[in-house]
């Protein structure tokens, strides 16, 4: 038996799909366009010229299955996984599992709701399409793959008649969100577009970001890319301070990666207690100038 | 330009999911519904196209008959008319696209077809890629930039440190995520036009999910008991030795 498992280079996430597709029966074999470290029992490197085309990956991806007749494919759970996954499975008529953190037997958990809700859901196939939640799987040690394999696919015009024709850099200065050590991130309680310059304050002082809830963006108090949830950015940080946010699951989706919640809110009954490690009650805008003053003065500054 | 946007009926799930007893949804009985904002933001966009260009929008969904309010709330952001699929069932993702794809075969070609990344609640990143596929089109996913001219589309999408680009002919399928633009409110008079655009109510058959939904779980780590660091500013000192022993100060 064999397990199929698709990695991109230099991606944890990819490593954390072949933990995966380790925990599944079967010798495990990998899929990497160009080169790419991955503790697989066999990779095979497929070579496409030029830039990310999403069905060239695909097109190779369905041959090697193809050749290689695994029960189950893997993919990561970022962006390029699932597309890449999802135009395997339009190509092959299959159903696919996106965000799976659990398999037994014909039976997977997978994510909802951007994780704050599981689902146990039974995959009628013969071939099994999942990609890994994200964070869910451990990361083994990065050890090479035990053979490298050549693989070269037959691709046709329409496999790379869409691809990256250009790639530009982005505006964001400071710290990324994604990044960040620290995020101050604010919600409807900050009240206004101005009101985020305490935030401001206490996240250069930290070296930290400024993030958001979807009201804040919604009002237009800060672009989307400072958006923490669902469907803004999800950040893994060792603090996040969470101020005058509800806590909302959409909200709780991006942020649960945090190692440590710090919740300043004036309603003592806000959910967001119930997701924090540390709750400050009352109004913020009295106490998170008060926080920077007092870090100020820690410093001997 | 003639363009469709598919659009899903999802519950605001607010502070807690709680499950019915068969634990297979959510319970719903008071909360309020809405759609993706991924779709909200591919309605605005479609919308602000065809009013620089000219065309029509239409807006479809597949869902039971309250869906019916998300379509109105499509066409007072500015989309012309809607096609409601109706079911109370379950549908998978394969059975969603194939519906879908049908109703879409039953209607004059479109220029470009847009979805939601990935739907607000189940998430699984496929229909749109399997519509385009039936229908032959080229498909780029996650857009957080559109451009449209001389039939083609210039997509840009949000990687580390850039933007990836593409350009591709028209038609074409694109999948869209929130940030793409800043949706308008609906003015009163928009919703009350709303009210008065056609909504073309079409019976489906469903078929047997191959993806087939067992049971729903509500996660561990809700209900965690937080540190009460202090009331006011006050807390100020508790929070700064907080930061020092997490070492961040
Ligand atoms: C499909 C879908 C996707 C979504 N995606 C996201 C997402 O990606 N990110 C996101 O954030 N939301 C998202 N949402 C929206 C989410 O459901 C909530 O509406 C939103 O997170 C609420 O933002 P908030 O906490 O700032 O506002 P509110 O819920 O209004 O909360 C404001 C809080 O501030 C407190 N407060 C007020 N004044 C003060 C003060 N002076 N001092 C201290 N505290 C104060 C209040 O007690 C309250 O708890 C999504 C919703 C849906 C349906
Ligand atoms: C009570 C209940 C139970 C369900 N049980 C199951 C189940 O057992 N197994 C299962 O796989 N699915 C089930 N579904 C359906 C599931 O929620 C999805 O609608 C379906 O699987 C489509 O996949 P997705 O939402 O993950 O699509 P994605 O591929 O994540 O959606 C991407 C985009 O496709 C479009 N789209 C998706 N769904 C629709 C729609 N209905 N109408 C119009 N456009 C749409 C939207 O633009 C969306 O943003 C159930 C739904 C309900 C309400």
């Amino acid at each position: 038996m064999t397990v199929l498992v698709f990695v991109e280079p230099d991606d944890e996430l990819s490593l954390q799909a072949v933990t995966l597709a380790r925990s599944l029966d079967g010798e495990v074999h990998g899929l990497s366009i160009g080169p790419a470290q991955a503790p697989v029992d066999v990779l095979h490197v497929a070579e496409i010229e030029g830039t990310y085309a999403p069905a060239a990956s695909a097109a190779a991806l369905v041959q090697l299955i193809e050749q290689l007749a695994p029960t189950a494919v893997v993919a990561p759970g970022s962006d390029r996984g699932n597309e890449v996954l999802a135009h395997a499975a339009a190509r092959l008529d299959l159903p696919m599992a996106a965000n799976v953190t659990d398999v037994r037997g014909d039976d997977v958990t997978r994510q909802r709701w951007g994780g704050t809700l599981l689902e146990e859901a039974r995959v009628h196939a013969e071939l099994k399409l999942l990609s890994a939640a994200p964070f869910a799987f451990p990361v083994g040690s990065a050890s090479a793959p035990g053979r490298v394999e050549t693989f070269v696919p037959d691709l046709t015009g329409a496999d790379t008649a869409v691809r990256v024709v250009e790639t530009v850099g982005a505006s964001t200065g400071g710290v990324a969100l994604a990044d960040a050590k620290v995020v101050v991130s604010g919600g409807r309680g900050v009240g206004s577009s101005e009101g985020f310059a305490i935030l401001e304050e206490l996240a250069a002082l930290l070296e930290g970001a400024v993030g958001c809830s979807r009201v804040v963006t919604s009002a237009g108090w800060r672009p989307h890319t400072d958006q923490v949830g669902q469907t803004g950015t999800k950040v893994s940080p060792d603090l996040y301070i969470a101020c005058g946010i509800s806590g909302a699951t959409q909200h709780i989706a991006g942020c649960k990666g945090a190692k440590k919640l710090l919740a300043i809110n004036d309603d003592p009954e806000a959910t967001i207690f119930s997701h924090a490690d540390y709750a400050v009650i009352g109004n913020l805008h009295e106490i998170v100038p008060a926080i920077t003053a007092e870090l100020r003065k820690a410093r001997g500054g | 330009m003639r363009i469709l946007v598919a659009v899903k009926r999802v519950p605001i799930t607010g502070g807690k999911m709680v499950l019915s007893e068969d634990a297979q949804s959510i319970q719903t009985r008071h909360l309020g519904f809405t759609i993706s904002p991924h779709e909200e933001c591919g309605v605005e966009e479609a919308v602000r196209i065809v009013e620089a260009q000219g065309g029509e929008v239409v807006v479809i969904t597949l869902g039971p008959a309250e869906a019916e309010d998300q379509l109105r709330e499509c066409m007072a952001l500015g989309a012309d008319r809607a096609i409601h699929l109706v079911s109370d069932e379950e549908w998978d993702a394969q059975a969603t696209a194939s519906a879908l794809l049908d109703a879409i075969r039953s209607e004059e070609p479109f220029d470009l077809i847009v979805f939601g990344n990935e739907s607000a609640d189940a998430g699984n990143y496929q229909v749109g890629i399997r519509i385009a596929y039936a229908l032959g089109l080229p498909v780029v996913t996650g857009l957080k930039g559109l451009t449209v001219a001389d039939g083609r589309a210039r997509c840009e999408q949000e990687v580390a440190g850039g933007r990836d680009v593409y350009d591709v002919p028209l038609p074409a399928v694109v999948t869209v995520k929130e940030g793409l633009n800043l949706p308008r409110y609906p003015s009163v008079p928009a919703k009350l036009r709303a009210n008065r655009k056609p909504v073309d109510a079409r019976p489906v058959e469903r078929a047997a999910p191959k993806l087939e939904k067992l049971r729903l779980v509500v996660p561990e780590g809700q209900g965690k008991q937080a540190e009460i660091l202090g009331h006011g500013p006050d807390a100020a000192p508790a929070v700064v030795e907080v930061m020092q022993k997490l070492g961040v100060a």
